[in-house]
């Protein structure tokens, strides 16, 4: 049988979506559901003097109305916790519903129940709260100001932690006995997720069962329920179900415990009825937890020679009004432990202050600390190649990691796996022509044009899979981090795969059916994923941090093997041989040296089933549950170039070329891998030129809407020139390392990198994103 | 979309759609509903009865005659796009409806619904300012005719009556020897311009007899420039820079992604390399 693994089979998932036939959480109905429409603070701050809701009751169809009173009557938790915890972190408590004080615009004060979605808005419009504003603050540097608003009592100076890794000393040092030095202060913009299907709820309770079904939009279904049940509704584990239909799209976003999803539990719990929530974009913009916003300073130290001998950092991170599920983790572990990069740093120290701002959270959005850290270093990097004369290639290649330190330990805790940082930037160099570029670039700033090029990279590195358990848990982490496969052979010898990695549009379905196919020597066809569902699925930690194919995967792997082994015994019993004389391969059981004595996997399953003629020893059936926990992170890296032209007229950029070549393991379907590539690097461009979350100063989202939010739309971009170099990763049984981020992470530095080398001749080095025309403009004319 | 509620109307004729304007008090007129349905859809427009013209076939359509084009005001943009007849005799209206949003945008969006809306960042009402046409507006009590200049009144405001439904442009053709551009600055969320700068020049023997240049996105309304010193040159790229730059907008319109004194230099710009343009189809 050809290999599966490592083809472009196309994507099972895709017939259904395309022809509008997918199920989306607000594409379900249930019998006698009621709709929900959510009150939400107008103001980045206030005191709630008083709600009225005798409006909105009294309209006809109105069934509930309920406020953080009602919280409080129902007797439950009522909170939304944070699952990962700092030394010293300030964790004060978010309430489902704001009992006093709002926080940021959008925080729900009162929740409206109804019998059509329709009359849940109106009603809505009609709760009468009575607001005593306040000053807020939304800035991060502004928040750490003495005298800013107080986002919480409990959080003085706005400070959620003070976080540091590396050894301060050592950079000193380093500083001070350098040849070279260069500094920049940088901010790294807020974004807005945008998954295309805003969050959804429908949570449907049942008085007698006491059970309760809950279908969100959810990349981790079961840590909701975990969430839900004992932090929110305090409902008992077992009784509740979550279900991820299809989901359209999170980035990070639908990782989270939300207050809304919480809400909408306990109207169905007091109605004893369904009840549908769905966000409309505008609120899934102020409420989804944002990416990035920090604000950096950084230096790097360099010898004569041009090599790196301390890099220092301090980062304000915004944490927005409340700790979202995993926001601590973030611009730390997620960050300061990247700040090697590809390169033998000797000496690394950043520290990281964690502040409240009267804004939405900020927790994961694709990449999660990982761009952050990837834009400090390669935007230093390519300063360090103005400084020392040696320009982006050589003052990168001069500080590789070398191929043959590997395993690599850094100063920032990690300790890479693998790497050859080289032939991939050997690859780009390649591909994108720069000899030929350079020479364009001289010709175009001699004759005097308004249209300059510039030639900008990004080399990266990732970790990916956060593992293992262990140590995530010392490192303040409240869930583990492996993850569940169950495989089940049936009797036909097609098989089903109950994984705890479920999907919303990363294609597992098909990616993991080429897994068993191939260790199987099945068709993929003849393997079902079912995923996304707490009643069938055994347990799982869902899907982020481009964990699934090297953890996910693994755990399937594991199954997969462990029912090898188990059908050798059962063949080696129907072929009177020795199961340590049996070889499995192609889909077959054979005997050593006889391959004439062989049974294929269907023989063997079936007998398994029957166990008729069976070994004594042996339990009946073909399945095997796994739950794999990783040695370590993966570390995909890669080489990304990005050549722009940039009008000095009106300061706009236009994409001319985009060459990455990424490192990303063995590939399973280079198809799937290719396209989050894409997407990866649609997102990464678009922080760099378009998107930006901008709060003005009393805090009010101003881009809240997709006419002032500016999301890549496909005539923005270029056709995108991919390439790969394969190093395994080596503790993994897949060798494979995980993708979904890296396009994000890598190109946001490539992007600018690019559009500061081209305007080097106007001595600009450097200009925040997003570059915007008129930031360049302004940059160019002084 | 969940607005507040509202009742339809739809109107069978330009006679009835009338009279439901007047039946009715803060009625909506709805052509495509590219600019009412959003606001609905954010409860910012919360009009109790909509009144749907869309379907009035006697409001479509592109036809030639006496020298000038008339466009019914529920043309869509895809078909102003994509009109022969504009194409000869006024192709800079179809080269800017071509910019339009995106194909269904284009598809569903009309002119007259879209120059009633009077979006700064509108790609037609600039053009239509340039080309001199006149906007053609009728009520119970008749119809006339107002001058796109003075139209287009402030944000969002234009002459229209409450009592009054735009019916059609009519848009003078271009003569020989004539040669027009419209070129956007295209905001990068919003697809609106922030610049849009619409240029003709007439060449006769080599020398420029007329010339015109009008801004969309800088000011409220449509900004014109004078570029009359541009007549009687050989139209060199310093003379249109010159008469570019004499953009001038006394209270520019600014947003968070290009303030309006960058507006005012895009305008330049953007004015200089249009009507640069024109003069290469001249």
């Amino acid at each position: 049988m050809a290999r599966v693994l490592g083809t472009s089979i196309k994507r099972r998932e895709d017939p259904a979506l395309i022809t509008g036939r997918g199920k989306y959480t607000d594409d379900l109905q249930a019998a006698g559901m009621a709709h929900a429409a959510i009150v939400r603070s107008p103001y980045a701050h206030a005191r709630i003097r008083g709600i009225d809701t005798s409006a909105a009751e009294a309209l006809p169809g109105v069934l509930a109305v309920l406020t953080a009173r009602d919280v409080a009557a129902a007797g439950i938790p009522g909170v939304v916790p944070v699952g990962w915890l700092l030394p010293d972190l300030k964790t004060p408590a978010h309430p489902m519903i704001a009992a006093d004080t709002v926080r940021h615009v959008g925080d729900a004060v009162a929740v409206v129940v109804a019998e059509d979605r329709y009359l849940a808005r109106d009603a809505a419009e009609r709760v009468a709260v009575d607001y005593e504003p306040l000053d807020a603050v939304a800035d991060v540097v502004a928040a750490l100001e003495d005298g800013a608003p107080a986002v919480h009592e409990e959080a003085p100076g706005n400070v959620a932690f003070d976080w540091e890794i590396g050894d301060s000393e050592s950079v000193d040092a380093a500083f001070a006995s350098a040849a070279n030095t260069v500094e920049l202060d940088l901010r790294n913009n807020r974004l807005i997720p945008h998954a295309i299907e805003p969050r959804a709820v429908l949570a449907s309770f049942d008085s007698s069962t006491g059970e309760m079904t809950i279908h969100m939009t959810s990349q981790n279904p079961h840590v909701h329920r975990l969430l839900m049940t004992l932090a929110s509704l305090g409902m008992p584990e077992h009784k509740v179900r979550i279900v991820a239909p299809e989901v359209g799209g999170g980035f990070g976003s639908k990782i989270h415990h939300y207050a809304d999803e919480a809400i909408v539990g306990l109207c169905s719990m007091k109605l004893d009825r369904p009840v549908k929530w769905a966000a409309t974009r505008t609120e899934t913009n102020l409420t989804d937890a944002h990416g990035r916003d920090h604000s950096t300073h950084c230096a790097l130290a360099l010898d004569a020679d041009g090599r790196i001998t301390g890099l220092r950092v301090d980062t304000a991170a915004a944490m927005g009004a409340y700790l979202s599920t995993f926001a601590p983790a973030v611009p730390t572990y997620l960050y300061g432990t990247l700040m090697s990069g590809q390169y033998d740093i000797p000496a690394i120290h950043c520290h990281v202050t964690g502040v409240f701002t009267h804004t939405a959270p900020v927790d994961a959005y694709r990449g999660a600390g990982r761009p952050e850290a990837t834009y400090v270093v390669e935007r230093l990097m390519h300063l360090a190649g103005e400084a020392t004369g040696l320009g982006p290639v050589e003052v990168r290649r001069r500080n590789f990691v070398p191929a043959d330190a590997f395993p690599y330990q850094t100063q920032v805790a990690l300790a890479y796996d693998s790497g050859n940082y080289g032939p991939a930037m050997d690859r780009a160099l390649e591909m994108i022509g720069y000899d030929d570029l350079r020479t364009e670039q001289a010709s175009r700033r001699g004759n005097g044009g308004g249209k300059l090029i510039g030639i900008g990279f990004s080399s990266y590195i990732e970790a990916c899979g956060l593992a293992p358990s262990a140590v995530v848990g010392s490192l303040g982490a409240q869930a583990g981090q492996w993850e569940s496969a169950d495989v089940r052979v049936h009797p036909t010898a097609s098989v089903t795969v109950y994984t705890g990695s479920s999907s919303h549009g990363q294609g597992h379905e098909t990616t993991f059916s080429q897994i068993v196919a191939d260790k199987l020597g099945i068709a993929p066809e003849a393997v079902e994923v079912i995923h996304g569902d707490t009643d069938l699925v055994q347990f799982g930690m869902g899907t982020y941090g481009s964990r699934s194919a090297a953890v996910g995967g693994s755990a399937i792997v594991k199954s997969v093997e462990k029912i090898i082994e188990k059908g050798k015994k059962i063949a080696a019993h129907l072929l009177e041989a020795s199961a340590e004389d049996l070889e499995f391969e192609d889909g077959s059981f054979r005997v050593a040296g006889s391959p004439d004595r062989a049974l294929a996997l269907g023989d063997v399953a079936l007998q398994a089933y029957l166990a008729h003629n069976y070994p004594d020893d042996l339990e009946p059936g073909l399945s095997a549950t796994s739950f794999y926990d990783p040695a370590n992170f993966t570390y995909p890296f890669g080489t990304h170039v990005c050549v722009v032209e940039v009008d000095t007229e009106t300061g706009s950029i236009d994409l001319l070329r985009y060459a990455a070549v990424d490192d990303v393991g063995n590939v399973i379907n280079p198809m799937i891998v290719d396209g989050q590539l894409h997407g990866g690097l649609a997102q990464g461009i678009g922080q760099a030129l378009w998107e930006n979350a901008v709060y003005d100063d009393s805090g009010q989202l101003v881009s809240g809407s997709l006419m002032d939010y500016a999301v890549p739309k496909i005539h923005n971009l270029i056709p995108f020139e991919l390439d790969r170099t394969t190093t395994p990763c080596p503790h993994n049984p897949l060798g494979v390392k995980g993708v979904g981020e890296a396009g994000a992470i890598a190109s946001p530095a490539a992007v600018v990198n690019a559009v500061v080398d081209a305007l080097a001749p106007f001595g600009i080095s450097h200009i925040d994103m997003p570059l915007t025309p008129e930031k360049v403009w302004r940059a160019v004319n002084g | 979309m969940y607005p507040a509620q509202f009742d339809y109307r739809r109107a069978g004729s330009v006679d009835e759609a009338l009279g439901l304007l007047q039946e009715h008090e803060d009625a909506k007129l709805m052509a495509g509903g590219h600019s009412l349905i959003p606001m609905m859809k954010l409860r910012l427009a919360q009009p109790p009865v909509v009144i749907d013209i869309g379907r009035l076939d006697e409001l479509k359509g592109i036809a030639e005659a006496g020298g000038s084009v008339r466009v019914g005001s529920l043309t869509t943009h895809a078909d102003i796009a994509a009109s022969d007849v504009l194409a000869a005799h006024c192709p800079v209206l179809a080269e800017a409806a071509g910019h339009i949003g995106d194909a269904q945008v284009r598809n569903r969006g009309t002119i007259g619904g879209n120059i009633a809306h009077a979006d700064p960042g509108s790609d037609i009402p600039p053009v239509l300012v340039l080309l001199g046409a006149s906007v053609h507006l009728q009520s119970p009590s008749g119809t006339r005719s107002v001058a796109a200049g003075d139209f287009f009144q402030d944000l969002l405001m234009t002459d229209v009556g409450e009592d009054e439904i735009l019916t059609h442009v009519d848009v003078p053709a271009l003569g020989a020897g004539t040669g027009s551009a419209y070129l956007k600055f295209e905001h990068p969320a919003s697809g609106y311009a922030v610049v849009g700068a619409a240029a003709s020049v007439t060449v006769q023997n080599g020398r420029c007899t007329a010339a015109g240049l009008v801004v969309g996105g800088v000011g409220a309304v449509p900004t014109a420039v004078d570029v009359s010193s541009l007549v009687g040159t050989d139209l060199s790229d310093d003379a249109i820079a010159a008469a570019a730059s004499g953009l001038d907008a006394e209270d520019p319109i600014g947003d968070i992604f290009a303030s309006g004194d960058y507006r005012v230099h895009v305008g330049k710009v953007y004015g200089k390399r249009a009507l640069a343009a024109a003069r290469d189809r001249a």
